[in-house]
């Protein structure tokens, strides 16, 4: 029996008893949102490439296929995932990147697994194996279905294939650090994104601003000149312990939590421990905080607050939502999983 | 659950008095002959009078209207520039035609966090004004930006010459405020980059205002390349062209643009705009390079000798922004130009992966034997988006009916080599019947299952987009 038949047959049981289904890929997310519930069902063998067309700079491949080996395809071809998407120690899958929208440093300048997304097959509710998007960067036929995927942690489908945009690798890297405070970086990360450089990452870490270069060797030479700071050896290494957290930062088992907001907002909670990435757009914050009032702080900042880690994982964890918007989000479920099998509750205690 | 199905009757004048009540009466349109530029968008091939246009001038004025309908099971069509080209703006007999210009506002530009905070009105070219003096723009830029609404780009997934670049409207989107069909306000995305939880703002970009009426966006703006330059190739024939279009992606080169145009397009943009095309050329190249002045330098030479190794008759490279403009300026300008050596043309949109470039232009040129009509090719080469455009004439009896045969079918073989039935003018109620090409039964239910999520009594912009399980019988049927 194909994996595919298996995952389906699984569905069709649980939708039959109104049982749950708790979405397994690599496993290396489980401590993502809600505690995940019920009988697992296994995506990790339906893994491996299905069409790879370089010069298309475009991949598909089934949703169980580790982003390491998806990397290591790409690399072959001098091509990368430009999301540059967590591998958790080559566990995680693609499947579970889009599932849950993960993306790394390069994000504000070569976009995110859910930007370079062109198409889905996923398993709904009732079973049936279903297409959306394509294979082209081009596509407005029907709604797009599999940018919805996105964040939604598997609450609407179960993700089998996924087709995405790939880039070429850029030819070099370089990175600068320069000392200041987060004040300061927040103000100069977002200067330096108002001129045409060849970025492609921008945080604040322990005191300094990082800033990555990535293009052919001259370019990024000559840019490096004009933003002065130091060379940093080793970068590579920094730019994937940000991306996989593994830091120091991200050790130990305090609570995480990660605001998404305008970039060039205000520097708040001074006296947290912080690590502002992408560019000010995305600020992590560790320790125990009232969520009122990081709520607050993040709308006042054009954005919203999500506990990533810690505190009680059977309450609500993404920033709350009322009225129409979740209603509307009800009426979605239903119309993707009436019998309410994928991840009940992993999202949100009323998902 | 049809459109037609009305709550409580309420005849036209009364419609009109209830919105007059909150709106200014010259912004509550019922006199035939004001409606009439309302008729029709971009595709004028399709006309239909609305009951009622209705200029709303503030989200709050949007939100009763669509209140208003809700109630009386009135179906709305949104409208904002009108420049769609798939009918997607069709007024419905029996409702409002809700027009989005008056919400023209430019609310906020934040330059150091590059994003511009919209109404759905401003057109799209304006954007990009308002932020030019601080080095920044908007990048997708459809052929119609000087005339096109950034809420159309919203409703279309609009895209332009630059997307294989800079993406297209959803990847240039960060928060939008949507009302719904109950005429109730919600917030999608956030002022950051990426929001927790599904993507509703994904699934409401390109869909063709049948989810939701969109009345405030905040954009994405990037920083203006310092440098830019254009290279123009020609070749004697479609397949090495073709093929230098993928050597060029395989070289780990991403053009800000690329294009290809075959020879009757080429000839009627030359004779037109004087851009210095080779008319003997079988088709052409453009493709344009951004960035810094060094990695503007070492794209010329690649793409360059790239061409030159698969047989360019001739190449050129853009000297200064003029004759940048002028390279352009033919490309821009292909669709008038096809307008002034044809009575009419019906521009296709299909999408197709660039290697079956050759073969799909091979089997275009076999339907046009067929079909006895005349095709100029004009190709977005790098994100593999075409627009043939078929040559007719409206006034000779069948040839509109015919002119539509021969577009399905030029879909159909874009599915049917990977692609896709529409790329970047949407569904509208142009391609519906393709619909059911492109997507099968249970797809199609799924879609359905959406709008019934958003809209469950089919208010918005019904008959277009997707196809109800009604009008998939019939098709099937026929």
């Amino acid at each position: 029996m194909s994996a595919l038949t298996r995952i389906q047959d699984q569905v069709r049981d649980a939708a039959s008893k109104s049982e749950a289904l708790r979405i397994v890929g690599g496993d290396s997310k489980r401590g993502l949102g809600r505690e995940p519930v019920g009988n697992p069902v296994n995506v990790s063998d339906l893994a491996g490439v299905v069409e790879y067309q370089p010069t298309e700079l475009m991949i598909t491949v089934r949703a169980g296929t580790t982003i390491s080996h998806l990397r290591d395809v790409l690399a072959e071809k001098g091509q990368m995932l430009a999301s540059e998407s967590p591998d958790y120690g080559s566990k995680a899958t693609i499947g579970g990147a889009l599932a849950c929208n993960q993306s790394g440093p390069s994000r504000p300048w070569y976009g995110s697994i859910r930007d370079h997304v062109l198409g889905v097959r996923l398993v709904n509710g009732k079973a049936e194996h279903l297409r959306f998007g394509g294979q082209v960067m081009k596509n407005v036929a029907g709604y797009d279905v599999s940018r919805f995927q996105a964040g939604a942690m598997g609450t609407f489908g179960i993700l089998t294939e996924v087709s995405i945009k790939v880039l070429p690798r850029p030819e070099a890297s370089l990175t600068v650090r320069q000392e200041m405070d987060a004040d300061q970086a927040i103000r100069a990360m977002n200067d330096i994104g108002m001129k045409p450089r060849p970025l492609t990452g921008a945080c604040w870490y322990q005191g300094a601003m990082f800033l990555r270069l990535s293009g052919p060797k001259s370019v990024i030479e000559t840019s490096a000149a004009a933003l002065g700071g130091k060379r940093v050896d080793n970068d590579a290494e920094f730019w994937s312990g940000l991306r996989e957290q593994t830091l120091p930062f991200f050790d130990g088992n305090q609570d995480l939590w990660r605001l998404s907001v305008r970039p060039n907002s205000p520097h708040v909670l001074s006296r947290g421990d912080w690590l502002i990435d992408w560019g000010g757009a995305q600020r992590w914050l560790a320790g125990e905080h009232d969520r009122d009032e990081l709520d607050a702080i993040a709308a006042k900042s054009g954005g919203e607050v999500s506990h990533i880690r810690g505190g009680d994982r059977k309450s609500d964890l993404l920033p709350s939502l009322v009225g129409i918007k979740r209603e509307l989000l009800i009426r979605m479920k239903q119309a993707f999983d009436p019998a309410g099998v994928f991840n009940p509750g992993r999202l949100y205690s009323w998902l | 659950m049809s459109a037609g199905s009305t709550r409580q009757a309420v005849d036209t004048a009364g419609l009109a008095s209830m919105f007059r009540e909150f709106i200014d009466d010259d912004y509550v349109v019922s006199k035939t002959e004001s409606k009439r530029p309302f008729e029709c968008d971009g595709l004028p091939v399709y006309k239909e009078m609305p009951r009622l246009v209705v200029m709303p001038g503030s989200t709050e004025q949007v939100r009763k209207v669509m209140r208003l309908c809700h109630e009386h099971r009135i179906p709305v069509v949104v409208r904002g520039a009108g420049t769609g080209l798939s009918g997607g703006a069709l007024p419905h007999p029996d409702g409002v035609l809700l027009s989005l210009t008056r919400l023209s506002r430019i609310i906020e530009v934040d330059p150091h966090a590059r994003l511009a905070r919209v109404q759905p009105g401003v057109r799209n070219i304006e954007i990009s004004e308002a932020s030019d003096a601080h080095g920044l723009f908007y990048a997708p830029d459809p052929s119609s930006q000087i005339a096109c609404s950034i809420g159309g780009n919203v409703a279309e997934n609009a895209g332009g010459v630059h997307c294989l670049k800079y993406g297209l409207t959803v990847h240039n989107v960060l928060q939008m405020t949507i009302v719904t069909v109950t005429g109730e306000i919600m917030t999608v995305g956030n002022e950051g980059l990426d929001s927790a939880g599904p993507d509703l703002m994904a699934l409401l970009i390109g869909s063709e205002g049948m989810l939701g009426v969109v009345t405030e966006i905040t954009v994405k703006l990037l920083p203006k390349p310092s440098h830019c330059q254009v290279v123009l190739a020609s070749f004697d024939a479609v397949e090495p062209a073709g093929d230098a279009v993928s050597a060029v992606i395989a070289n780990g080169i991403i053009p800000a643009g690329f294009e290809m145009m075959d020879q009757n397009a080429v000839r009627a943009a030359e004779d037109y705009a004087h851009a210095g095309y080779d008319t003997d050329a079988a088709a052409i190249l453009l493709c344009e390079l951004d960035g810094t002045a060094d990695e503007v330098q070492s794209g010329v030479d690649k793409v360059a000798g790239v061409f030159e190794q698969f047989g360019a008759t001739s190449v050129r490279v853009s000297q200064d922004e003029a004759e940048r403009q002028l390279f352009w300026k033919g490309r821009k300008s292909a669709f008038p130009a096809i307008g002034r050596i044809s009575p009419d043309y019906y521009c296709m949109d299909g999408t197709i992966p660039r290697r079956m470039l050759s073969r799909v232009l091979r089997g275009i040129s076999d339907l046009s034997s067929e079909f006895g009509l005349p095709v100029a090719n004009v190709f977005h080469a790098g994100d593999g988006n075409m627009h043939p455009l078929i040559l007719f004439d409206e006034s000779k009896p069948g040839e509109l009916e015919k002119t539509e045969a021969f577009g399905a079918r030029i879909l159909e073989l874009c599915v049917e080599v990977g692609g896709c039935i529409t790329g970047e003018h949407g569904v509208g109620v142009e391609k519906m019947r393709q619909m059911l090409v492109q997507f099968d039964a249970d797809e199609l239910a799924q879609l359905n299952a959406i709008k019934d999520a958003c809209d469950p009594h089919g208010l918005l912009n019904p008959g277009k987009g997707v196809p109800t399980l009604k009008r998939c019988q019939e098709y099937r049927s026929l």
